[in-house]
């Protein structure tokens, strides 16, 4: 029986062109840690997955998606009435879009919980945020490329939140929407964003972070770490390959069988084309994961003392945000304590409020 | 100089002083109403004071010299005179031209043209007059909402006398026109969905120069909105025959007041009004009823293909296109309607037939989308067992693996 560093003799030709065998030996010597949270480990390869299929649906849609007012709405009704398979295309690619943005929360979430973020993965926890950061850019540019009523509007409440970002805030909304308003400028740049410049930074970020990942390895909790400590044990580990990546396979697979159900039997809608000229249509809201800030942008009252309501929040949004970012360099307290009661807290009491204003937007 | 600068900030208010107002203001009842509706009518918000209907001088604080007949006061306005008393400024081209340069000055042309009119110059007072529509002292602009001659509240202000029994006891009308008028599709328009341009009382008998239309006329009242009707009905046999019967058009089949909703119930079976005058074995009888039978197979094969198309679009199949279709088999519908005044069948069955084709192929597109969504279904079975049966490979080859080894520490 060949070891794991020995090729198979058919493979002997690749192994002398490619140097597998130093691949087998990583792959070999790779391990994961087991404990009782090591399911929350799959969020982040599933996210994977999931960009992985949104770049192979994206790239069938590009083949017939027109960027353009007059011929986007039609363009995308053709894909889902003419097209062989166009509508499963298009449904699993905006499916997909939501269910990795959803995955990449919760991995961001158990990240938070398990504490994986401390020293020395600063620097992977920053990759991560800036990847989320970039798949909710995807979800604000991608939104608006099928140009229906709904997505329309949703942008220009969008673009005009951004506009009133201080100092910035004017050049930012012209920067987005190509002029000054939303129109078909904004829907060439958008497609410009969704299918080239994000796809591009999102490359290189995600390389920066899966070689961070690999670096430095899977974290293992604190929790369990000590557990075993005190039985003057390491944490057991499970060998990445096969162990761990059947594993991860078969989570792949799940995630592939509620993605296709779900776009089966809940096709995404196309809605109705968009009428710059017509009013607004009651009840406009953007994609759920917007809607926490969105509700909360709608409770603040249009004054606060003698600042405009929308600036506050915005400026309180922003500041939360960086706040989170720099999560890691806050965690830790000088004397090199962790302050893990606060990060706890402070995970719960945001997982407790995107929930809870998600609903109210949706609802209300 | 000193006394120069107090002359002029006194002098805006000393010329603004309206001594009616400033009096009756303080008065009570009667004489305290006018005087305080008048913060609300259209005059005052153009500078009118109560002197330019009434007479005398409003800059005099002293009551005798105010009122005094020598300046022209004359108190109450006899109903009579108050015609005339509102064409002093509403007949005056050019006076009108300052305040409302668009507004009409026929008013008391078409008035004395009106039945009102007749009978207030014969003496008779109870006819409405200016004041008794337009309301005194609060006359608002007639878009004003609260103004009582808004065309959302005109009926009502019309039956104040009209749908009074007692108060037309001596003029041989009727007085069930307005609520006849309530059950009609005029005033669901007007009053349900609030369309301003639904046509409502003065719309057919005028307003200013308001009298029930002539029997011949009535065709050309019907038709200053329904267009296409009065020109089919114009030519078909119905005219001529209604004409020397006198009978007034499209009141025959549609009544006056209460016009309720078009429908195949108008041409056959037991409520029909054909059935009126034509035998249902006779040609006419025979011509309503196959109209009646073209326009309702078009109905339900609309209504089969909107079936279709809602279970469809519930299952989240893109059917947009078939429903955009669907709504111009619902404009054949209506054109087939509108043929019925011509009352000749083939000018029905032209539309009929081009709609019962978009009918035929809207629900050809939703049982198609039925027929695909099964597909689907299907497919994602198939894919999810395929899925299952991997992952319970994946399942087992974990277990098999894991058989042989332990986690290493």
């Amino acid at each position: 029986m060949a070891s794991a560093t020995e090729p198979p003799q058919r493979v002997g030709w690749l192994e002398e062109r490619l140097g597998l065998a130093s691949i087998r030996a990583f792959l070999a010597h790779k391990t994961v840690p087991v404990h009782a949270q090591t399911l929350w480990y799959y969020f982040g390869g599933i996210t994977l997955f999931l960009f992985v299929i949104q770049v192979l649906t994206g790239t069938l849609l590009l083949l017939y998606y027109r960027p353009s007012p007059a011929e986007a709405y039609e363009s995308v009704q053709f894909i889902v009435t003419r097209v062989q398979f166009g509508w499963l295309i298009r449904s699993i690619h905006s499916w997909s879009a939501n269910l990795m943005i959803l995955s990449a929360f919760i991995h961001m979430f158990s990240v938070v919980f398990l504490r994986a973020f401390r020293r020395p993965r600063e620097l992977t926890w920053l990759s991560g945020i800036a990847l989320l950061g970039l798949a909710l850019g995807f979800g604000f540019s991608g939104y608006l490329l099928p140009w229906n009523t709904v997505s329309y509007f949703a942008t220009k409440v969008g673009t005009d939140m951004a506009a009133a970002v201080p100092v910035v805030g004017h050049g930012l909304a012209r920067f987005l929407r190509g002029g000054n308003d939303v129109g078909g400028a904004t829907l060439t740049r958008f497609f410009g964003f969704h299918v080239a410049v994000l796809p591009g930074i999102t490359t290189l970020l995600l390389l920066a972070h899966l070689m961070l990942v690999q670096k430095h390895g899977m974290s293992s909790p604190q929790r369990a770490v000590e557990e075993y400590r005190r039985k003057g044990l390491p944490i057991p580990q499970m060998p990445f390959f096969p162990n761990f990546f059947l594993r991860e396979l078969m989570a792949w697979y799940a995630a592939l069988g509620v993605l296709g159900s779900l776009a089966a039997i809940f096709p995404w809608e196309l809605g109705v084309k968009a009428d710059p000229f017509a009013p607004a249509p009651a009840g406009i809201r953007p994609e759920w994961y917007f809607l926490a800030p969105f509700y909360t942008l709608k409770l603040i009252p249009s004054h606060v003392w003698v600042f405009e309501g929308e600036l506050v929040g915005l400026v309180g949004f922003g500041l939360l945000a960086l706040w989170w970012v720099v999560l890691p360099f806050w965690a830790v307290n000088r004397q090199g304590e962790e302050r893990t009661r606060l990060v706890t807290g402070a995970g719960v009491v945001l997982v407790a409020y995107l929930v809870t204003f998600s609903a109210l937007g949706y609802w209300r | 100089m000193r006394y120069g600068v107090l002359a002029f900030l006194f002098a805006v208010p000393l010329a603004a002083t309206d001594s009616c107002l400033e009096c009756h203001s303080v008065l009570e009842g009667r004489l305290q109403a006018p005087a305080k509706a008048f913060a609300n009518d259209i005059h005052a918000r153009f500078g009118f004071s109560c002197a330019d209907c009434h007479g005398g001088n409003r800059n005099e604080m002293d009551p005798e010299t105010a009122m005094s007949k020598a300046r022209g006061f004359v108190g109450k306005i006899p109903r009579t005179a108050v015609p005339e008393r509102c064409a002093h400024c509403h007949s005056n081209a050019s006076l009108m031209e300052k305040y409302k340069p668009r507004q009409r000055v026929d008013q008391m042309a078409q008035y004395r043209t009106s039945v009102h009119g007749k009978r207030l110059a014969t003496g008779d007072t109870k006819v409405a007059t200016c004041i008794d529509c337009h309301s005194v002292h609060d006359i608002r602009e007639v878009k004003d909402p609260l103004s009582p001659v808004h065309p959302l509240r005109l009926p009502e202000t019309c039956a104040r006398c009209h749908a009074d029994p007692a108060y037309m006891a001596g003029y041989k009308l009727a007085t069930d026109q307005f609520a006849n008028y309530r059950k009609s599709v005029h005033w669901e328009a007007l009053a349900k969905r609030g369309d301003l341009s639904a046509p409502s009382c003065a719309s057919c008998h005028g307003n200013h120069g308001a009298q029930p239309p002539e029997v011949e006329s009535v065709a050309a009242v019907c038709g200053t909105c329904h267009v296409v009707m009065e020109d089919l009905y114009k030519k078909s046999p119905h005219q001529p025959v209604f004409a020397a019967m006198g009978a007034a058009g499209c009141v025959v089949c549609h009544s006056n007041h209460e016009i309720r909703p078009p429908n195949v119930g108008m041409l056959a079976g037991p409520n029909a009004v054909c059935s009126q005058c034509h035998d249902a074995t006779s040609a006419g009888g025979i011509a309503a009823a196959e109209m009646a039978q073209q326009i309702t197979s078009l109905e339900k094969a609309l209504a089969r293909s909107d079936e279709i198309l809602a279970n469809a679009q519930q299952s989240g199949m893109e059917v947009s296109e078939a429903l955009l279709r669907q709504r111009e088999g619902r404009e054949d519908l209506v054109k087939a309607a509108v043929a019925v005044h011509a009352f000749e069948t083939a000018a029905v069955q032209k539309p009929v037939n081009e709609g019962l084709a978009i009918a035929a192929e809207t629900y050809q597109t939703g049982a198609s989308a039925l027929k695909e969504r099964t597909h689907r279904r299907l497919g994602l079975s198939v894919s999810l067992i395929a899925i299952a049966v991997t992952m319970l490979g994946l399942w087992l080859a974990i277990r098999s693996i894991e058989g042989r080894t332990t986690p290493s520490s």
